[in-house]
Protein backbone atom coordinates (compact mmCIF):
# COMPACT_ATOMS: atom_id res chain seq x y z
CA UNK A 1 0.00 0.00 0.00
CA UNK A 2 1.78 3.51 -0.61
CA UNK A 3 0.52 6.61 0.20
CA UNK A 4 0.85 9.46 -2.68
CA UNK A 5 -0.18 13.05 -1.90
CA UNK A 6 -1.24 15.24 -4.91
CA UNK A 7 -0.77 19.04 -4.42
CA UNK A 8 -3.29 20.99 -6.96
CA UNK A 9 -2.62 24.60 -8.80
CA UNK A 10 -4.87 26.02 -6.23
CA UNK A 11 -2.29 24.35 -3.57
CA UNK A 12 -5.01 22.05 -2.05
CA UNK A 13 -3.38 18.26 -0.55
CA UNK A 14 -4.78 15.11 -1.86
CA UNK A 15 -4.45 12.16 -0.46
CA UNK A 16 -4.97 8.92 -1.90
CA UNK A 17 -3.58 5.24 -1.37
CA UNK A 18 -3.08 2.48 -3.72
CA UNK A 19 -1.35 -0.96 -4.35
CA UNK A 20 -1.20 -0.81 -7.82
CA UNK A 21 -1.52 0.84 -11.37
CA UNK A 22 0.21 4.17 -12.07
CA UNK A 23 -0.18 7.41 -10.27
CA UNK A 24 -2.20 9.00 -13.52
CA UNK A 25 -4.63 6.31 -12.80
CA UNK A 26 -5.21 6.96 -9.28
CA UNK A 27 -5.47 10.83 -9.89
CA UNK A 28 -7.90 10.20 -12.88
CA UNK A 29 -9.93 7.81 -10.76
CA UNK A 30 -10.30 10.60 -8.01
CA UNK A 31 -10.51 13.34 -10.25
CA UNK A 32 -7.35 15.14 -9.47
CA UNK A 33 -7.69 18.90 -11.06
CA UNK A 34 -4.96 19.26 -13.79
CA UNK A 35 -4.26 15.56 -14.77
CA UNK A 36 -6.81 14.15 -17.20
CA UNK A 37 -5.15 11.09 -19.00
CA UNK A 38 -6.04 11.22 -22.10
CA UNK A 39 -4.33 9.32 -24.05
CA UNK A 40 -4.45 6.27 -21.00
CA UNK A 41 -1.08 6.77 -20.36
CA UNK A 42 0.76 5.50 -23.66
CA UNK A 43 3.08 8.65 -23.20
CA UNK A 44 1.54 10.68 -25.92
CA UNK A 45 -1.06 13.62 -24.32
CA UNK A 46 1.46 14.79 -21.27
CA UNK A 47 -2.01 15.52 -19.83
CA UNK A 48 -0.33 13.92 -16.65
CA UNK A 49 2.16 16.56 -16.24
CA UNK A 50 3.37 16.94 -12.18
CA UNK A 51 6.70 17.80 -10.18
CA UNK A 52 7.58 15.54 -7.94
CA UNK A 53 9.04 16.37 -4.61
CA UNK A 54 13.11 16.50 -4.89
CA UNK A 55 13.37 13.67 -2.16
CA UNK A 56 11.58 11.69 -4.14
CA UNK A 57 12.51 12.16 -7.60
CA UNK A 58 16.26 11.09 -7.04
CA UNK A 59 14.93 7.67 -6.02
CA UNK A 60 12.39 6.88 -9.21
CA UNK A 61 13.79 5.34 -12.24
CA UNK A 62 14.96 8.03 -14.61
CA UNK A 63 12.56 8.96 -17.19
CA UNK A 64 12.70 6.81 -20.43
CA UNK A 65 13.69 8.49 -24.28
CA UNK A 66 10.21 8.87 -24.93
CA UNK A 67 8.44 10.73 -21.96
CA UNK A 68 11.83 12.80 -21.62
CA UNK A 69 10.95 14.23 -25.31
CA UNK A 70 7.87 14.72 -24.54
CA UNK A 71 8.39 16.61 -21.17
CA UNK A 72 10.68 18.89 -23.36
CA UNK A 73 8.35 20.23 -25.24
CA UNK A 74 6.00 20.94 -22.46
CA UNK A 75 4.99 24.22 -20.73
CA UNK A 76 6.26 24.46 -17.14
CA UNK A 77 9.14 21.75 -17.29
CA UNK A 78 11.60 21.99 -14.62
CA UNK A 79 14.18 19.94 -13.37
CA UNK A 80 11.68 17.74 -11.41
CA UNK A 81 8.91 16.88 -13.67
CA UNK A 82 7.84 13.86 -14.82
CA UNK A 83 4.63 12.30 -16.85
CA UNK A 84 2.86 10.77 -14.15
CA UNK A 85 1.45 7.57 -16.48
CA UNK A 86 5.36 6.54 -16.22
CA UNK A 87 5.22 6.24 -12.10
CA UNK A 88 4.22 2.70 -11.37
CA UNK A 89 2.21 2.86 -7.59
CA UNK A 90 4.60 0.78 -5.60
CA UNK A 91 6.58 0.49 -2.55
CA UNK A 92 9.25 2.57 -3.52
CA UNK A 93 6.83 6.13 -4.11
CA UNK A 94 4.91 5.28 -0.60
CA UNK A 95 4.64 8.85 0.28
CA UNK A 96 5.94 10.82 -2.55
CA UNK A 97 4.32 14.32 -3.13
CA UNK A 98 3.65 15.31 -6.45
CA UNK A 99 2.34 18.73 -7.65
CA UNK A 100 0.00 19.22 -10.93
CA UNK A 101 1.98 21.30 -13.34
CA UNK A 102 -0.08 22.88 -16.01
CA UNK B 1 -2.87 -7.21 -49.02
CA UNK B 2 -6.34 -7.11 -46.59
CA UNK B 3 -8.54 -4.09 -47.42
CA UNK B 4 -7.45 -3.16 -43.26
CA UNK B 5 -3.64 -2.81 -44.59
CA UNK B 6 -2.97 1.51 -44.71
CA UNK B 7 0.66 1.40 -46.29
CA UNK B 8 3.41 3.90 -44.97
CA UNK B 9 3.09 6.64 -48.00
CA UNK B 10 6.02 8.26 -46.75
CA UNK B 11 8.77 6.42 -46.26
CA UNK B 12 10.96 6.91 -49.12
CA UNK B 13 11.06 10.35 -48.49
CA UNK B 14 10.59 10.37 -45.02
CA UNK B 15 13.89 8.50 -44.90
CA UNK B 16 16.08 10.14 -48.10
CA UNK B 17 15.09 13.82 -47.56
CA UNK B 18 12.72 13.87 -44.66
CA UNK B 19 11.06 16.96 -46.73
CA UNK B 20 9.03 16.47 -49.51
CA UNK B 21 7.82 19.59 -51.73
CA UNK B 22 3.94 19.88 -52.50
CA UNK B 23 2.48 22.21 -54.75
CA UNK B 24 -1.19 23.38 -53.64
CA UNK B 25 -3.31 25.79 -55.95
CA UNK B 26 0.08 27.41 -56.59
CA UNK B 27 0.66 27.90 -52.72
CA UNK B 28 3.59 25.49 -52.28
CA UNK B 29 3.85 23.76 -49.17
CA UNK B 30 6.83 21.62 -47.46
CA UNK B 31 5.85 18.48 -46.24
CA UNK B 32 8.12 18.20 -42.91
CA UNK B 33 7.86 13.78 -42.47
CA UNK B 34 9.81 13.12 -39.65
CA UNK B 35 8.84 12.60 -36.17
CA UNK B 36 10.97 15.13 -34.67
CA UNK B 37 10.81 17.43 -37.08
CA UNK B 38 7.33 17.96 -36.69
CA UNK B 39 6.80 17.55 -32.99
CA UNK B 40 9.66 20.74 -33.16
CA UNK B 41 8.21 22.71 -35.56
CA UNK B 42 4.54 22.15 -34.36
CA UNK B 43 5.93 23.47 -30.75
CA UNK B 44 7.51 26.68 -32.11
CA UNK B 45 4.31 28.76 -33.14
CA UNK B 46 6.09 31.55 -32.72
CA UNK B 47 8.43 30.85 -36.51
CA UNK B 48 5.68 28.56 -37.69
CA UNK B 49 2.30 30.46 -37.85
CA UNK B 50 -1.83 29.64 -37.39
CA UNK B 51 -2.89 32.75 -37.68
CA UNK B 52 -2.62 33.52 -41.32
CA UNK B 53 -5.19 34.07 -43.71
CA UNK B 54 -8.19 32.05 -42.51
CA UNK B 55 -8.12 28.96 -44.53
CA UNK B 56 -4.64 29.11 -45.06
CA UNK B 57 -2.70 26.39 -42.92
CA UNK B 58 -5.65 23.98 -44.12
CA UNK B 59 -4.32 21.55 -47.05
CA UNK B 60 -5.93 21.72 -49.44
CA UNK B 61 -5.66 25.71 -48.84
CA UNK B 62 -9.48 26.67 -48.16
CA UNK B 63 -8.82 30.73 -48.54
CA UNK B 64 -10.59 30.54 -52.04
CA UNK B 65 -13.73 29.34 -50.01
CA UNK B 66 -13.91 30.85 -46.54
CA UNK B 67 -13.08 34.32 -44.68
CA UNK B 68 -14.56 33.12 -41.31
CA UNK B 69 -11.33 32.46 -39.21
CA UNK B 70 -11.63 29.11 -37.21
CA UNK B 71 -10.70 29.52 -33.32
CA UNK B 72 -9.28 28.46 -31.90
CA UNK B 73 -7.71 26.78 -34.43
CA UNK B 74 -6.22 29.90 -36.54
CA UNK B 75 -5.03 32.22 -33.86
CA UNK B 76 -1.74 31.88 -32.15
CA UNK B 77 -0.93 32.72 -28.48
CA UNK B 78 -1.75 34.84 -26.28
CA UNK B 79 -4.87 35.45 -28.27
CA UNK B 80 -4.95 31.59 -28.54
CA UNK B 81 -4.67 31.24 -25.06
CA UNK B 82 -7.68 32.79 -23.73
CA UNK B 83 -9.60 31.31 -26.59
CA UNK B 84 -9.05 28.49 -25.68
CA UNK B 85 -9.14 28.53 -22.24
CA UNK B 86 -12.79 29.51 -22.82
CA UNK B 87 -14.14 26.53 -24.18
CA UNK B 88 -11.37 24.07 -23.11
CA UNK B 89 -13.82 23.12 -19.75
CA UNK B 90 -16.44 22.30 -21.92
CA UNK B 91 -14.57 19.95 -24.59
CA UNK B 92 -13.74 18.29 -21.18
CA UNK B 93 -17.57 17.21 -20.84
CA UNK B 94 -16.81 13.92 -22.53
CA UNK B 95 -14.76 12.54 -19.57
CA UNK B 96 -18.15 12.68 -17.66
CA UNK B 97 -20.22 9.81 -17.07
CA UNK B 98 -23.61 10.78 -17.96
CA UNK B 99 -21.90 11.78 -21.56
CA UNK B 100 -20.58 8.45 -21.87
CA UNK B 101 -24.11 6.83 -21.10
CA UNK B 102 -25.11 9.37 -24.16
CA UNK B 103 -22.37 7.80 -26.79
CA UNK B 104 -23.15 4.36 -25.60
CA UNK B 105 -26.72 4.96 -26.54
CA UNK B 106 -26.38 6.41 -29.86
CA UNK B 107 -23.73 3.60 -30.42
CA UNK B 108 -26.04 0.66 -29.36
CA UNK B 109 -29.26 2.44 -31.35
CA UNK B 110 -27.15 2.62 -34.82
CA UNK B 111 -26.00 -0.81 -34.52
CA UNK B 112 -28.91 -2.83 -33.38
CA UNK B 113 -30.49 -1.24 -36.34
CA UNK B 114 -28.19 -2.71 -39.01
CA UNK B 115 -27.22 -6.01 -37.06
CA UNK B 116 -31.06 -6.51 -38.03
CA UNK B 117 -30.78 -6.30 -41.30
CA UNK B 118 -27.40 -7.97 -41.35
CA UNK B 119 -25.55 -6.15 -43.60
CA UNK B 120 -24.99 -2.20 -44.27
CA UNK B 121 -22.83 0.19 -45.99
CA UNK B 122 -20.62 1.18 -43.37
CA UNK B 123 -19.91 5.10 -43.96
CA UNK B 124 -23.74 5.68 -44.60
CA UNK B 125 -25.14 3.73 -42.06
CA UNK B 126 -23.09 4.01 -39.17
CA UNK B 127 -20.07 5.92 -38.99
CA UNK B 128 -21.74 9.15 -40.58
CA UNK B 129 -24.96 8.85 -38.33
CA UNK B 130 -22.75 7.91 -35.38
CA UNK B 131 -20.52 10.77 -35.80
CA UNK B 132 -23.22 12.89 -36.21
CA UNK B 133 -25.80 11.89 -33.64
CA UNK B 134 -22.35 12.25 -30.79
CA UNK B 135 -22.23 15.50 -32.13
CA UNK B 136 -25.38 16.94 -30.49
CA UNK B 137 -23.86 15.53 -27.10
CA UNK B 138 -20.82 18.41 -27.82
CA UNK B 139 -23.01 20.89 -28.78
CA UNK B 140 -25.41 19.75 -26.09
CA UNK B 141 -28.58 20.30 -28.41
CA UNK B 142 -31.66 17.70 -29.18
CA UNK B 143 -30.60 14.77 -30.65
CA UNK B 144 -33.08 15.39 -34.21
CA UNK B 145 -30.79 17.64 -35.25
CA UNK B 146 -28.40 15.63 -36.60
CA UNK B 147 -30.23 14.60 -39.30
CA UNK B 148 -29.76 17.66 -41.14
CA UNK B 149 -26.03 17.18 -40.88
CA UNK B 150 -26.13 13.78 -41.98
CA UNK B 151 -28.36 14.82 -45.11
CA UNK B 152 -25.19 16.70 -46.27
CA UNK B 153 -22.94 14.12 -46.36
CA UNK B 154 -19.41 12.96 -45.21
CA UNK B 155 -18.11 15.98 -46.07
CA UNK B 156 -18.91 19.23 -45.23
CA UNK B 157 -16.41 21.36 -47.60
CA UNK B 158 -15.82 18.27 -50.38
CA UNK B 159 -18.26 17.05 -52.73
CA UNK B 160 -17.96 14.11 -55.61
CA UNK B 161 -15.87 15.67 -58.16
CA UNK B 162 -14.10 19.00 -56.23
CA UNK B 163 -12.34 18.78 -52.88
CA UNK B 164 -13.41 22.26 -52.21
CA UNK B 165 -17.10 23.02 -52.67
CA UNK B 166 -17.74 26.55 -52.02
CA UNK B 167 -21.62 25.76 -52.30
CA UNK B 168 -21.08 23.18 -49.83
CA UNK B 169 -19.43 25.35 -47.23
CA UNK B 170 -21.61 27.89 -47.75
CA UNK B 171 -24.87 25.46 -46.07
CA UNK B 172 -22.61 24.74 -43.46
CA UNK B 173 -21.76 28.49 -43.11
CA UNK B 174 -25.69 29.73 -43.51
CA UNK B 175 -26.97 27.28 -41.33
CA UNK B 176 -24.76 28.11 -38.40
CA UNK B 177 -25.32 31.84 -38.92
CA UNK B 178 -29.08 30.54 -38.73
CA UNK B 179 -28.47 28.63 -35.50
CA UNK B 180 -26.74 31.86 -33.54
CA UNK B 181 -29.53 33.83 -34.46
CA UNK B 182 -31.64 31.66 -33.31
CA UNK B 183 -30.39 30.93 -30.02
CA UNK B 184 -29.86 34.74 -29.48
CA UNK B 185 -33.63 34.95 -29.88
CA UNK B 186 -34.27 31.99 -27.32
CA UNK B 187 -30.99 31.43 -25.53
CA UNK B 188 -30.52 27.96 -24.34
CA UNK B 189 -27.60 25.22 -22.36
CA UNK B 190 -26.37 24.86 -25.96
CA UNK B 191 -22.75 25.40 -27.05
CA UNK B 192 -24.03 28.58 -29.14
CA UNK B 193 -25.57 30.20 -25.79
CA UNK B 194 -22.48 29.53 -23.86
CA UNK B 195 -19.96 31.09 -26.51
CA UNK B 196 -22.16 34.26 -26.46
CA UNK B 197 -21.98 34.85 -23.35
CA UNK B 198 -18.60 34.28 -23.09
CA UNK B 199 -16.26 36.61 -22.57
CA UNK B 200 -13.24 37.58 -24.43
CA UNK B 201 -10.74 40.32 -23.49
CA UNK B 202 -13.45 41.98 -21.31
CA UNK B 203 -15.96 41.97 -24.00
CA UNK B 204 -18.70 39.66 -25.69
CA UNK B 205 -17.92 37.60 -28.17
CA UNK B 206 -18.90 38.28 -31.57
CA UNK B 207 -20.85 36.35 -33.58
CA UNK B 208 -18.14 36.46 -36.04
CA UNK B 209 -16.13 34.40 -33.41
CA UNK B 210 -18.60 32.47 -32.22
CA UNK B 211 -19.40 30.99 -35.68
CA UNK B 212 -15.49 30.87 -36.26
CA UNK B 213 -15.45 27.89 -33.06
CA UNK B 214 -18.46 26.17 -34.95
CA UNK B 215 -17.12 25.74 -38.10
CA UNK B 216 -13.84 24.31 -36.25
CA UNK B 217 -16.55 21.84 -34.32
CA UNK B 218 -18.29 20.49 -37.04
CA UNK B 219 -15.32 20.84 -39.49
CA UNK B 220 -12.77 19.26 -37.94
CA UNK B 221 -14.53 16.55 -36.20
CA UNK B 222 -16.17 15.12 -39.33
CA UNK B 223 -14.37 12.74 -41.71
CA UNK B 224 -11.76 12.39 -39.03
CA UNK B 225 -13.96 10.60 -37.22
CA UNK B 226 -15.80 8.78 -40.13
CA UNK B 227 -12.49 7.58 -41.34
CA UNK B 228 -11.36 6.30 -37.92
CA UNK B 229 -15.09 4.32 -37.03
CA UNK B 230 -14.86 2.91 -40.64
CA UNK B 231 -11.06 1.80 -40.80
CA UNK B 232 -12.00 0.41 -37.63
CA UNK B 233 -14.68 -1.80 -38.40
CA UNK B 234 -12.59 -2.69 -41.67
CA UNK B 235 -9.30 -3.36 -39.20
CA UNK B 236 -12.12 -5.25 -37.23
CA UNK B 237 -13.34 -7.56 -40.29
CA UNK B 238 -10.01 -8.90 -41.60
CA UNK B 239 -8.65 -9.39 -37.37
CA UNK B 240 -11.50 -11.73 -35.78
CA UNK B 241 -8.41 -12.20 -33.18
CA UNK B 242 -8.36 -8.83 -32.26
CA UNK B 243 -12.40 -8.94 -31.60
CA UNK B 244 -11.51 -12.43 -29.45
CA UNK B 245 -9.18 -10.00 -27.12
CA UNK B 246 -10.72 -6.90 -27.32
CA UNK B 247 -13.85 -8.42 -25.76
CA UNK B 248 -12.30 -10.32 -23.77
CA UNK B 249 -10.00 -8.15 -21.97
CA UNK B 250 -11.76 -4.71 -21.75
CA UNK B 251 -9.12 -3.21 -20.56
CA UNK B 252 -7.20 -3.73 -24.15
CA UNK B 253 -9.09 -1.26 -25.54
CA UNK B 254 -7.65 2.42 -23.54
CA UNK B 255 -4.24 0.81 -25.60
CA UNK B 256 -6.30 -0.22 -28.63
CA UNK B 257 -8.03 3.13 -29.78
CA UNK B 258 -4.47 4.91 -29.08
CA UNK B 259 -2.85 2.59 -31.68
CA UNK B 260 -5.89 2.66 -34.60
CA UNK B 261 -5.38 6.20 -34.73
CA UNK B 262 -1.22 6.43 -34.66
CA UNK B 263 -1.66 4.06 -37.67
CA UNK B 264 -4.87 5.61 -39.25
CA UNK B 265 -3.88 8.63 -38.88
CA UNK B 266 -7.42 10.07 -39.92
CA UNK B 267 -5.80 13.32 -40.29
CA UNK B 268 -2.73 13.65 -42.92
CA UNK B 269 -1.12 16.67 -41.97
CA UNK B 270 -1.51 20.47 -41.60
CA UNK B 271 -0.12 23.66 -42.45
CA UNK B 272 1.82 26.87 -40.60
CA UNK B 273 2.76 29.72 -42.40
CA UNK B 274 6.40 30.50 -42.05
CA UNK B 275 7.03 33.79 -40.02
CA UNK B 276 10.68 33.98 -39.17
CA UNK B 277 12.89 32.05 -41.84
CA UNK B 278 14.07 29.25 -40.26
CA UNK B 279 15.98 25.77 -41.72
CA UNK B 280 14.23 22.80 -40.68
CA UNK B 281 15.93 19.25 -41.94
CA UNK B 282 18.05 20.85 -44.51
CA UNK B 283 15.23 23.11 -46.02
CA UNK B 284 15.80 26.76 -45.62
CA UNK B 285 11.78 27.68 -44.66
CA UNK B 286 11.26 31.07 -46.45
CA UNK B 287 9.17 33.88 -44.90
CA UNK B 288 5.49 33.99 -45.50
CA UNK B 289 5.71 30.36 -47.54
CA UNK B 290 3.90 27.23 -45.44
CA UNK B 291 5.10 24.10 -44.27
CA UNK B 292 3.00 21.41 -43.60
CA UNK B 293 3.42 18.93 -40.11
CA UNK B 294 2.91 15.21 -41.69
CA UNK B 295 1.27 13.30 -38.82
CA UNK B 296 0.86 10.31 -40.88
CA UNK B 297 4.14 10.25 -41.88
CA UNK B 298 5.71 11.10 -38.41
CA UNK B 299 3.55 8.20 -36.57
CA UNK B 300 5.21 5.74 -39.15
CA UNK B 301 8.96 6.64 -38.56
CA UNK B 302 10.72 3.85 -37.41
CA UNK B 303 13.02 6.14 -35.14
CA UNK B 304 10.58 5.97 -32.96
CA UNK B 305 8.29 2.92 -33.13
CA UNK B 306 8.85 -0.47 -33.28
CA UNK B 307 7.36 -1.80 -35.98
CA UNK B 308 5.88 1.20 -36.95
CA UNK B 309 3.57 -0.45 -39.83
CA UNK B 310 1.85 -3.35 -37.35
CA UNK B 311 -1.03 -2.71 -35.69
CA UNK B 312 0.17 -3.77 -31.86
CA UNK B 313 -3.01 -3.51 -29.75
CA UNK B 314 -1.41 -2.94 -26.69
CA UNK B 315 1.73 -1.17 -27.31
CA UNK B 316 2.39 0.97 -24.47
CA UNK B 317 4.89 3.59 -25.26
CA UNK B 318 2.82 5.30 -27.72
CA UNK B 319 3.93 8.83 -28.47
CA UNK B 320 1.55 9.60 -31.81
CA UNK B 321 0.61 12.80 -32.88
CA UNK B 322 -2.60 11.65 -34.57
CA UNK B 323 -3.98 14.37 -32.89
CA UNK B 324 -1.37 17.18 -33.62
CA UNK B 325 1.20 18.26 -30.89
CA UNK B 326 1.74 21.66 -28.88
CA UNK B 327 -0.05 24.75 -28.57
CA UNK B 328 -2.76 23.73 -31.11
CA UNK B 329 -3.39 20.19 -30.57
CA UNK B 330 -6.49 18.78 -31.52
CA UNK B 331 -9.61 20.47 -28.97
CA UNK B 332 -11.95 17.73 -29.89
CA UNK B 333 -9.46 14.56 -28.70
CA UNK B 334 -11.73 13.99 -25.55
CA UNK B 335 -14.53 14.02 -27.75
CA UNK B 336 -12.88 11.89 -30.35
CA UNK B 337 -11.36 9.57 -27.96
CA UNK B 338 -14.05 8.38 -25.89
CA UNK B 339 -16.27 8.05 -28.93
CA UNK B 340 -13.94 5.88 -29.93
CA UNK B 341 -13.68 4.28 -27.16
CA UNK B 342 -17.46 3.35 -26.15
CA UNK B 343 -17.50 2.17 -30.11
CA UNK B 344 -14.63 -0.29 -29.68
CA UNK B 345 -16.88 -1.46 -26.75
CA UNK B 346 -20.05 -1.47 -27.58
CA UNK B 347 -19.27 -3.00 -31.09
CA UNK B 348 -17.32 -6.05 -29.77
CA UNK B 349 -19.61 -6.95 -27.48
CA UNK B 350 -22.39 -7.03 -29.66
CA UNK B 351 -21.06 -8.08 -33.60
CA UNK B 352 -19.89 -11.51 -33.74
CA UNK B 353 -19.41 -12.20 -37.40
CA UNK B 354 -18.06 -9.85 -39.39
CA UNK B 355 -17.21 -9.69 -43.35
CA UNK B 356 -15.55 -7.13 -45.95
CA UNK B 357 -17.72 -7.74 -49.29
CA UNK B 358 -16.75 -4.86 -50.96
CA UNK B 359 -14.74 -1.59 -50.70
CA UNK B 360 -14.00 1.66 -52.53
CA UNK B 361 -10.35 3.21 -50.79
CA UNK B 362 -9.89 6.62 -50.87
CA UNK B 363 -6.64 8.01 -51.82
CA UNK B 364 -5.16 11.17 -51.08
CA UNK B 365 -2.95 12.75 -53.59
CA UNK B 366 0.21 14.44 -52.37
CA UNK B 367 2.54 15.07 -55.28
CA UNK B 368 4.46 12.13 -55.84
CA UNK B 369 2.72 10.59 -52.78
CA UNK B 370 -0.75 8.77 -52.54
CA UNK B 371 -2.14 7.75 -49.97
CA UNK B 372 -4.79 5.49 -48.20
CA UNK B 373 -6.78 7.34 -45.77
CA UNK B 374 -10.16 5.77 -45.35
CA UNK B 375 -12.79 4.38 -47.95
CA UNK B 376 -15.30 6.03 -50.00
CA UNK B 377 -17.71 2.92 -49.26
CA UNK B 378 -17.30 0.12 -46.97
CA UNK B 379 -19.54 -2.62 -47.21
CA UNK B 380 -19.79 -5.32 -44.54
CA UNK B 381 -21.80 -8.10 -43.54
CA UNK B 382 -22.87 -8.90 -39.61
CA UNK B 383 -23.82 -10.98 -37.45
CA UNK B 384 -24.90 -10.10 -34.01
CA UNK B 385 -23.14 -12.69 -31.05
CA UNK B 386 -25.98 -14.74 -30.06
S1 LIG C 1 -1.52 10.06 -19.69
FE1 LIG C 1 -0.97 10.73 -21.65
S2 LIG C 1 1.12 11.07 -21.42
FE2 LIG C 1 0.58 10.41 -19.46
Amino acid sequence: MAKITYITKEGESMVFEATSGSLMELAVKNKVPGIDGDCGGVCSCATCHVHVAPAYYEKLEAPSEIEADMLEFDDNVNEYSRLCCQIPVSDAVDGITVSVAN
Amino acid sequence: MGVSDFPDAFKETREAKGVCPFNDQDDPVAMLLRFKDVRKSAHDYKSFISEAAPGRIVIPSEVNIRDTRQIPFEVDPPEHTEYRALVEDWFKRPLDSTYEAGLESIILLELEKVLKKGSCEAISELSLPIQSRALTLLLNIPLEEAETWISWGTHVFRSEDSNLDADKASILYDYIDAEIDRVIAQPDDSLYSVLLNSEYQGRKMTKEEVKGVLVLTFAGGRDTIINYLTNTMAYLAEHPEAMDQLRNNPTLVNTAIEELVRYFSPLTHMGRVVAQEKEVCGHEAKKDTRISLCWASANRDEAVFENPNEVVLDRKMNPHVAFGFGTHKCLGATHARQLMKVFLRVFTQKVGKLTVVNAMENIEDWGEHQRKVGFDSLEIELNPIK
